[in-house]
């Protein structure tokens, strides 16, 4: 009591585990907290839970598997991380693959993105105490893999794309289905602006939290929607365009607030862009072959071969070091989510740790694509 | 910029660097050891340069020798090069850390300690980052064996 009015409180720094298993990670990712009080003094995240190796395991594949082990990183990005690789492929043997699949895999691409906004939205609701956003978010994004599903086969790891063109033509409902479904959507976002977006717990808990600045964005190789929340002009889609995204209107959601809120509204503001893209497309999808025939046996020219995409979360980079057999001699996978989580120490520092888990929302982490 | 403009620009800070465009879309420059953290401070800090924006960081074990293999870009011009380096000493590889000069390093490069074993200088916080801290051997080396976990063709 003594001590109490003599303002005089005795405090101490202790470690506390956020994680492996905690609600707000979406995954096994361990923080180790250092805090003093309520306040956070570090954060020093503990990676490797789901660590399968995925590189070492290229290194004995051929390109062809290499593609199937991609859509287990960012499991919500599945189409846009087979792109990556192969595209990679594509730039190393020298093959321009058809209009069609260029422009079908745009319109996959961007389904992919709004289905992974689509969630990140809810569970950012969620994370933040408003649970009917999840089935709102989720009821969306079921449509688009119900999509999915009808010409792929498959929700959730697509394998899709192939190097040289796709696995299968469009289911012929496709056309109809991505139709409706965009009726569907473009009637829901506004509601779902009106439900989070104004609320005012909601700006509450994000204005202002987890100020980036542009030049520490860029330092910590920080990129995707991040980034853009910081006024960082990376959108890959419009530097080092791929697929068919040079011939498509499109702008770069761009905030420069740095915060939060400013992450979560370059989210929402892509899902509109995504929608848009889409429009364009849909009716202007090319006759044409879905597959540049290649050799079973793939063998790139000895080099080394980058390629890079924008997915849901940032700029995918592959790395591949060829000595001209049928596998890599090196590949790297350059994640978005690891670079984006060296800054999360960094914007954390002072804050509280519910910020922290709003902080985290609004990095849209999916730990797999960490991990790798 | 083009690549022989920067390439003119890199060359006269140094005659022990090594240039190549062959087998790459990017221009590639092999950097000695111990040249490296001064080149890479040049690269960023040059006004005409400004590579602010290390994207890829790889670390690549090339039968004999261990190295890094650095992507950088230039946020302002677009241009690109790419940095390499590479060290002979297998059994206590030691790189110049460049974490100051591009924060990100500092998680790529504890990627790299851990699944190639090389020790970057003054390196923050060099630690296993995914591996469990008394885990033997670098997995990503190519003479890595592992028996019991590893499918070997």
């Amino acid at each position: 009591m003594e001590q109490l009015t003599n303002n005089k409180i005795k405090t101490e720094e202790y470690f506390i585990n956020m994680g492996p298993q905690h609600p707000a990670a979406h995954g096994v990712l361990r923080l180790l907290l250092t805090i003093d009080g309520e306040i956070i003094k570090n954060v020093d995240p503990d990676l490797g839970y789901i660590h399968r190796s995925i590189e070492k395991m290229c290194e004995r594949d051929s390109y062809q598997q290499i593609v199937h082990l991609t859509d287990r990183m960012d499991y919500l990005s599945s189409h846009i991380n087979n792109g990556a690789v192969c595209l990679a492929v594509e730039k190393a043997l020298e093959l321009e693959v058809t209009d069609r699949v260029k422009v079908i895999r745009t319109i996959f691409d961007e389904l992919t993105r709004l289905a992974s906004h689509l969630l990140w939205w809810g569970v950012m609701g969620m994370d933040l105490g408003a649970l009917t956003t999840y089935f709102y978010a989720f009821r969306d994004r079921e449509m688009i893999n119900d999509i999915f599903e009808e010409t792929c086969g498959a929700r959730l790891t697509m394998n899709y794309y192939v190097p040289g063109g796709l696995m299968f033509d469009l289911h012929p409902n496709f056309v109809n289905r991505v139709k409706k479904f965009l009726v569907d959507i473009k009637e829901h976002l506004p509601e779902y602006d009106r439900l989070l977006t104004g609320n005012v717990i909601f700006q509450k808990r994000t204005k202002g939290i987890g100020l980036l600045s542009k030049e520490d964005a860029i330092s910590y190789g920080v990129t995707g929607p991040v980034a853009r929340g910081s006024g960082v002009h990376c959108d890959v889609r419009k530097t080092h365009p791929y697929h068919a995204y040079d011939r498509v209107d499109f702008e770069e959601a761009l905030f420069t607030e740095g915060d939060t809120f400013a992450r979560y509204k370059v989210r929402i503001k892509e899902m509109w862009e995504s929608i848009s893209i889409v429009e364009q497309l849909i009716d202007n999808i090319p006759e044409g072959d879905i597959k540049v025939p290649t050799k079973a046996v793939i063998k790139l020219p000895k080099g080394e071969f980058y390629q890079r995409v924008e997915t849901a979360r940032g700029e995918l980079g592959v790395y591949i070091n060829s000595t001209g057999t049928k596998n890599p001699y090196r590949l790297k996978f350059r994640s978005p989510g690891f670079s984006n989580l060296s800054v999360l120490n960094h914007i954390s520092k002072g804050g509280k740790i519910a910020d922290l888990v709003a902080i985290m929302a609004s990095f849209d982490f999916v730990i797999p694509d960490i991990d790798r | 910029m083009e690549n022989q403009e920067i390439q003119k620009i890199v060359e006269s800070w140094s005659d022990k660097l090594e240039f190549s465009e062959e087998g790459s879309e990017f221009l590639n420059v092999t950097v000695p050891a111990e040249e490296l953290h001064e080149i890479c401070l040049k690269l960023k800090d040059t006004p005409e340069l400004k590579f602010d924006y290390l994207f890829c960081l790889t670390g690549i074990d090339w039968g004999e020798e261990l190295g890094v293999i650095y992507h950088l870009e230039s946020t302002e011009y677009r241009h690109n090069i790419v940095v390499k380096v590479k060290t002979a000493d297998r059994e206590n590889p030691k790189i110049d850390s460049v974490n100051d000069i591009w924060r990100t390093a500092e998680f790529h490069e504890m990627e790299v300690f851990d699944f190639f074993g090389i020790r970057f200088n003054n390196h923050p916080n060099l630690k296993r980052l995914f591996l469990t801290p008394d885990w033997e051997g670098y997995p990503l080396r190519k003479d890595y064996v592992d028996e019991e976990n590893m499918v070997i063709k």
